[in-house]
């Protein structure tokens, strides 16, 4: 299979970069949309030039290094899919295709694709854990929790934090990445204490770092990797509504 | 140096760590806040190591290669972690499990080490409950179990096939809780490039500014690494891309001991290679052994779909050799298995290096919900990848690089023989012997993290008398002015004909042959006529494009192969000096009648720790005796 890659290349946070094409040729259909790129990637060293940076590293989709607004849809055409888990059988012979980073205002491209993710840490610092001090936990089958509830809590659980959503967002907003951790420690009995506290330091950070909110464009759903859904976006207003109620 | 002296407490095994931990020197909590711990990596190791030091007290800096302390590679491990919790009430305990392990390993692991390890085996489960860690549950709210390999009571936790993601997710909560309190600054897309050794203690490390290519200095009174392993040695492997040696190895040229580089492990159950263009491998869990059968045809060159083989032509080979075990024995002897059913010309798939896994009989007795509830993800997984639905078709699966146990020496401490360079999770060779069981990788990483270390570096920082120093000592500076000769050197070659990859896939092939699942004598002879030329085309001829003050991937992967390229040649060293079979180790002129290894008990029952001499020196072999009180010497059997 041939293509012609339309990639942005851009050298640092102050270029201001532009789209270069590229050949991607002699692909076979059982090659990892990554594993074309390293095939483009070896020809350019090759000819002297600088190969194209993008971020992955486990290329098993679980990880969250990996992603690129390809033909215009975040990890690229298929559903729940990472950008290393798509194969190239799922393009026809010819095509050409498009390969941006994420854009958003709070994921400054560093590289070509590379994008500094570190705002979603950041709101992860502000409260997305359970304060337990190492040794001071009960016994594990202390507290039993129902399975629907425990299950539900994994669906949420299962985000990778590839910042996908808000890549696809048309606001950039970071609802549905916060919404599954905010919500994950909302259904489960030892996320109770600091359940009030977490989501309004979390939100606020977010607000902070340049996203945007949500207006249920419900773009972020469609691209998730690992098909975290709305319903925790609306979970997460509820529970934001809930603690400033209490309060 | 010092020799090697494993410090392991005296008095009954049960008692030891319960003993020592009270001998250990305490240092007051005022005090805890004026000591600074660097910790390298941030996988269940390091973040859960670098979490528990901060809630101490500690000044704790952490760096990681990744963009964010949560992808480090643990995250990819699918089927569980063991605990001794016998909450099934099937006959377990904490000498079980004890025992398992030894015995897993092939009686080359501290006893002392593996019975502490089962130990807090527990208090791991108990802890990562506590932070939201949402594994699999009953429908009465309890704690569910499956079985793993090498054991037969059912032990295992898991959180669907996504176990090692939820408890690094666990862990780096607790880090995000220290980090943002401010106790712990993270300095993520940072790779240590060197350690920095003051008055024969390790003071502090020389990392890269990965983004802006800035070379800084960082000094501290100890140093953790839990860097991980060392399997990308042989290029396709089970490891995340990124996951490179140089942190240990660059300790070790600095003159920390490497122990047993030879045992790696051939993790039985991944999917099998397609091509030459293939950049790394995927392993499907091995809790799927729970319910897959494992099978080639009995026919040589068979040629029909494995739908049209009848039952009375197929081979069940596990469950043909290992009645007792059948599909769950462990992996090293799977893995063999495998191979010498494809040696026979049984192999099935386009490439004849595959068996099946099949889910044929499993999905008639369970019914297609509950395989889809246990296996989902990594069906779909599997599916994307081969283009085949495995509800449907058996799975192909082939053995592939997965996990090291060899790795930079430590004592029971888990501190190095350089004082103040600690050594955590798989970066480590302390707890698995020559084979590690299913399940036990992540319960490493975590007791080491959170229940060991941060126990024993207090002990070390209060008695070590440590100078008081600066990034501007003449060490760091000579540090520093080596990294950056590296860098230049790496970037030397702009007329070079050959990229970095390429000379790590030749490297991948070279120790896939010379010391892969079989080795020989003359394999592993080959291997070291072979790797002094490799080292020395790559420097002649590799080609890094670009500069050392930008992002520059290539430039990154050039200095961990260049690292490679060196710990592979130690590999086959110590996998020539051993020349018994034990675990994972198959010396193919060390087997039984049947095929199985044959360990040498007389001559090889001690870890090898080697030490750097120099550049174009031999390596000075020390050996740590093995003594087994409790589990005693024996064939392993399965059978």
């Amino acid at each position: 299979m041939n293509f012609t890659l339309r990639v942005w290349r851009q050298k640092d946070a102050s270029d201001p970069g532009r789209m270069v094409d590229h050949r991607a040729d002699g692909i076979i259909p059982d090659m990892s949309f990554l594993e074309m790129l390293d095939v483009v990637n070896q020809k350019l060293i090759e000819k002297g030039e600088e190969p194209i940076a993008f971020d992955h590293d486990c290329r098993e989709g679980i990880c969250g290094c990996c992603g690129a607004v390809v033909n215009g849809t975040a990890h690229g055409p298929l559903p729940a899919t990472t950008l290393c888990q798509l194969y190239m059988r799922h393009f026809r012979d010819g095509d050409v295709i498009t390969i941006e980073p994420w854009r958003a205002k709070a994921f400054p491209v560093l590289r070509d694709l590379c994008v500094d993710r570190g705002a979603l840490d950041r709101i992860m610092y502000a409260g997305g854990y359970i304060t337990v001090r190492t040794g001071s936990a009960a016994e594990a089958n202390a507290i039993p929790i129902p399975k629907p509830i425990a299950d539900r809590a994994m669906d949420a659980a299962a985000c990778i934090g590839c910042g996908a959503c808000v890549a696809a967002c048309p606001n950039a907003s970071p609802m549905l990445f916060l919404s599954a951790k905010v919500s994950q420690y909302a259904l489960l009995p030892q996320g109770q204490p600091e359940r009030e506290l977490r989501v309004k330091k979390m939100v606020a950070v977010a607000e902070a770092s340049g996203f945007g909110a949500c207006s249920v464009h419900a773009e972020c759903e469609g691209v998730c990797p690992k098909n975290i859904k709305l319903t925790f976006i609306s979970k997460l207003n509820r529970e934001l509504i809930r603690a400033h109620l209490k309060s | 140096m010092a020799e090697l002296d494993s410090k392991i407490p005296e008095g009954p095994i049960a008692e030891k760590w319960d003993k020592h931990r009270f001998n250990l020197k305490l240092i007051n909590p005022a005090n805890k806040r004026k000591y600074r711990v660097i910790v390298v990596g941030s996988g269940l190791a390091g973040a859960s190591a670098a979490a528990s030091l901060a809630e101490l007290g500690f000044q704790v800096a952490c760096f990681c290669y990744q963009d964010s302390a949560r992808r480090a590679h643990s995250i990819a491990a699918q089927g569980g972690i063991n605990a001794a919790k016998n909450y099934q009430n099937d006959g377990d305990s904490i000498y079980r499990l004890f025992y398992d392990t030894v015995k897993g390993g092939d009686f080359r692991a501290r006893e002392a080490n593996v019975y502490r390890l089962a130990q807090v085996s527990n208090n791991i489960m108990d802890q990562c409950v506590a932070q939201g860690v949402p594994f699999a549950r009953e429908y009465g709210g309890c704690l569910d179990n499956r079985s793993f390999g090498g054991a037969q009571v059912s032990r295992t936790f898991y959180a669907r096939g996504q176990t090692g993601q939820q408890l690094l997710l666990g862990a780096y909560s607790a880090l995000c809780c220290q980090i943002g309190r401010g106790a712990v600054k993270m300095y993520p897309r940072h790779e240590m490039l060197d350690l920095v050794v003051i008055d024969g203690q390790a003071r502090g490390i020389i990392a890269r500014d990965m983004v802006s290519g800035a070379i800084t200095r960082h000094v501290a009174d100890a140093v953790a690494i839990g860097t991980g392993g060392y399997s990308n040695v042989f290029y396709l492997s089970t490891n995340a891309k990124g996951c490179n040696a140089t942190a240990i190895w660059r300790a070790h040229v600095r003159g920390a001991y490497f122990a047993n580089p030879c045992y790696t492990q051939i993790h039985p159950t991944c999917i099998p290679v397609t091509g030459e263009h293939q950049s790394k491998l995927t392993l499907m869990s091995e809790s799927l052994r729970n319910d897959g059968r494992i099978w080639v045809p009995l026919a040589k060159e068979e040629s029909r779909a494995p739908g049209k083989i009848p039952e009375s032509e197929r081979d069940y080979y596990l469950e043909r050799k290992y009645p007792s075990f059948g599909n769950l024995a462990p992996r090293d002897i799977s893995s063999r298995a495998a191979k010498q059913v494809c040696d026979e010309g049984r192999g099935i798939g386009k490439s004849k290096q595959g068996v099946y896994l099949d889910f044929a009989d499993a999905l008639k007795r369970l019914g297609r919900p509950v395989i889809e509830e246990r296996y989902g993800n990594l069906f779909q997984m599997y599916e994307e990848i081969t283009a085949e639905d495995p509800y449907h078709v058996p799975m192909r699966i082939f053995p592939a690089p997965h996990y090291t146990m060899g790795g930079l020496w430590v004592d029971y401490n888990l501190m190095s023989n350089l004082p103040g360079l600690h050594v955590i999770g798989e970066a480590n060779f302390s707890d698995h012997g020559a084979n590690r069981l299913g399940a036990s990788a992540l319960m490493q990483g975590l007791a080491d993290g959170y229940f060991v270390l941060p126990y024993t570096i207090g002990d070390y920082l209060a008695r070590a008398g440590i100078c008081k120093a600066g990034t501007d000592h003449e060490a760091f500076k000579e540090a520093e002015e080596a990294v950056r000769g590296r860098l230049k050197k790496l970037l030397g070659k702009k007329e070079g004909k050959r990229s970095v990859d390429s000379f790590h896939r030749e490297l991948g092939r070279l120790m896939w042959n010379g010391c892969g699942m079989g080795r020989t004598e003359a394999s592993l002879k080959g291997a070291l006529e072979k790797l002094p030329k490799l080292r020395e085309a790559f420097w002649e001829e590799v080609k890094v494009p670009g500069d050392a003050d930008h992002l520059n991937q290539e430039l990154e992967k050039a200095g961990r192969v260049a690292d490679l390229l060196e710990l592979a040649e130690l590999m086959c060293v110590d996998a020539l000096d051993r020349s018994e079979s034990c675990g994972g180790h198959f010396r193919e002129e060390s087997q039984t009648p049947d095929g199985e290894a044959l360990r040498d008990d007389e001559h090889f029952c001690h870890v090898s720790a080697w030490e750097h001499a120099g550049a174009g020196k031999a390596p000075v072999l020390h050996k740590e005796p093995l003594k087994f009180d409790y589990v005693h010497l024996q064939t392993r059997s399965y059978k």
